[in-house]
């Protein structure tokens, strides 16, 4: 409703949201293997991600007989590319590249795609393994979609609008986590769901050799590895944008304050989820839809209320 | 200009991408062929500023996608659904159906007494259009949603045999069990003559599949 709560970016907008993306996904993959180093008594393990980059760029793409190609490639590419999607309608501090005014659905939308792209990863390889893993992100994904759209509900509620600008303007005076921690916890899991990782792993564990991952190689697992870790880094954008205030705070800019909460609870996040155990695909259904549904019901319906009293006051 | 050039490529690539439907052999790449048609259409509906609903088009179409990929399993049995396949069948009455209905949606279009434009819509169109579904078409919306959402799951507990015969298994169930179902899957597939391309199609793919296990399985040692 109001657009002027942010500032669009020119041309260039659009590449330094991208350099800012893969510069936050690579510290969480640093993150990630330095604590993997310290957990096996080792130092260092900060350059592993690197090293672990030049490795498969430089090792042969592997192919599977009869593989559907144009699909897996699509798969495969995808993951990437609606991480870059969902962070182009994402508010860093005052500059966004496309202020949509429906920006939250726009971002539901891209993690919808995250369906479709581990589906055809999976599908498009023709190969047992893969095929098992993408039917079991399906039946994950199945039972944390609604959770998390009602709580992406939340938000948009207390603010009257679905211009991510006008959500997080809209915290000025309270960080929306302070009164719907529920909405935010369960944001918080969709992210690891849809990041594909822990406890939401069963796609590419290592019962099925590595499931949509196990035949991928060279520049393709090099695709997928990223796409986690991208989809991970936006996730945590969007949680600050939308429940921890987007990029106010004292003393430093507003694009600061954005960046610097995003890498701590991207951080946070990545040595979490090394903490939890898998979930078995089947395991998931019941506590998402028995227990987290009605608890983020109940979150949604005390901001309705919340939010319709203090607008006829 | 740009804009009516950009409205021609989408609607160029929404009816390719229809056409490409019913041209491939492949479950997979017809459902997603009708995803990128659906897309198009969404991003041609993002051009007329209907940004919600262009937006909704396109998470609603790829979801349903992702979700046909479910059903394709679980109702049409693993065999069929992974072999190459026909995608169009009774051909007179689909071909003739679908010419009598575009004529007649034409037909509507061109003939209908549209209303004129009264200069360029105002304000916020989502919250126009939230305010028309939830004020005078509330009755419709309550009557449509819980229908839906029941065909939905009803659909999903009749499919799944554990929703069909038992609770929710809080403990885990015997493997003999899911042995069970999947021998009566593989009978019933196997019963039907019809089914003998496939079934031929099915060794093939096996032995694809075997292939690729060992090249997997070689390639390990480099890694």
């Amino acid at each position: 409703m109001t657009p002027g709560a942010v500032q669009q970016l020119p041309a260039w907008g659009p590449l330094a949201a991208l350099a800012a993306l893969a510069v936050v996904a690579l510290s969480g993959a640093m993150v990630n293997d330095v604590l993997a180093a310290r957990f096996s008594g080792r130092r260092g393990g900060g350059f592993a991600p690197i090293a672990e980059a030049a490795r498969l760029l430089r090792q042969r793409r592997r192919s599977t007989v009869a593989a559907d190609e144009l699909l897996r490639r699509v798969g495969v590419a995808g993951l990437t590319v609606a991480a870059a999607l969902k962070v182009a309608v994402l508010p860093v501090g005052a500059w966004v590249v496309s202020d949509l005014a429906v920006g939250l659905v726009w971002f539901n939308a891209m993690d919808v795609l995250v369906w479709a792209f581990v589906w055809l990863a999976g599908w498009g390889q023709n190969s047992v393994f893969p095929l098992v893993g993408g039917y079991r992100f399906l039946a994950l994904a199945l039972a944390y979609e609604l959770p998390l759209m009602f709580a992406l509900t939340a938000p948009a509620v207390a603010a009257g609008s679905l211009r991510m600008g006008d959500i997080v303007a809209a915290q000025e005076g309270l960080w929306f986590v302070v009164w719907m921690p529920v909405a935010f916890v369960v944001f918080l899991a969709a992210v690891l769901a849809f990041s594909l990782q822990r406890p939401f792993t069963a796609p590419m564990s290592a019962d099925i050799t590595g499931g949509v991952t196990s035949e991928l190689s060279g520049v393709d697992r090099f695709l997928v590895l990223t796409g986690r870790y991208s989809l991970l880094s936006a996730g945590a954008g969007f949680a600050v944008a939308l429940f921890l205030g987007g990029g106010s705070g004292p003393l430093l800019p507003d694009w600061l304050w954005f960046l610097g909460k995003t890498v701590v609870l991207l951080w946070l996040l990545v040595a979490l989820r090394r903490r939890i155990p898998q979930l078995r695909p089947e395991q998931l259904m019941a506590p998402a839809w028995v227990v987290g549904l009605p608890v983020i019901l109940l979150q949604v319906l005390v901001v309705a209320v919340v939010t319709i009293n203090g607008r006829s006051s | 200009m740009p804009e009516a050039i950009l409205f021609v490529v989408l609607a160029v690539i929404a009816v390719a991408a229809g056409v490409a439907v019913f041209r491939t052999d492949s479950m997979a790449r017809a459902s997603y062929a009708l995803a990128v048609s659906f897309v198009a259409v969404g991003l041609m509906l993002l051009q007329f500023r209907l940004e919600y609903i262009g937006v909704i088009t396109v998470l609603m179409m790829v979801m349903e996608m992702a979700v046909m990929a479910i059903f394709m399993i679980m109702f049409m049995g693993m065999n069929p659904a992974l072999m190459p396949m026909d995608m169009v069948h009774s051909k007179k009455l689909s071909a003739g159906s679908a010419i009598g209905l575009f004529l007649l949606l034409t037909a509507g279009i061109l003939l209908a007494d549209w209303p004129e434009s009264r200069g360029p819509a105002g304000g916020d169109l989502t919250a126009s259009l939230g305010e028309a579904i939830m004020e005078p078409k509330m009755l419709v919306m309550l009557v449509i949603s819980p229908v839906l959402f029941a065909t939905l799951v009803s659909a999903l507990v009749l499919a799944n045999p554990r929703g069909r015969y038992s609770t929710y298994p809080l403990v885990p169930v015997e493997d003999a069990d899911d042995d069970d179902g999947q021998g009566k899957g593989q009978d019933h597939s196997g019963d039907s003559a019809g089914h003998a391309a496939h079934s031929a199609h099915g060794m093939d793919h096996g032995a694809g599949n075997s292939d690729g296990h060992g090249q997997h399985h070689d390639g390990g040692g480099h890694q």
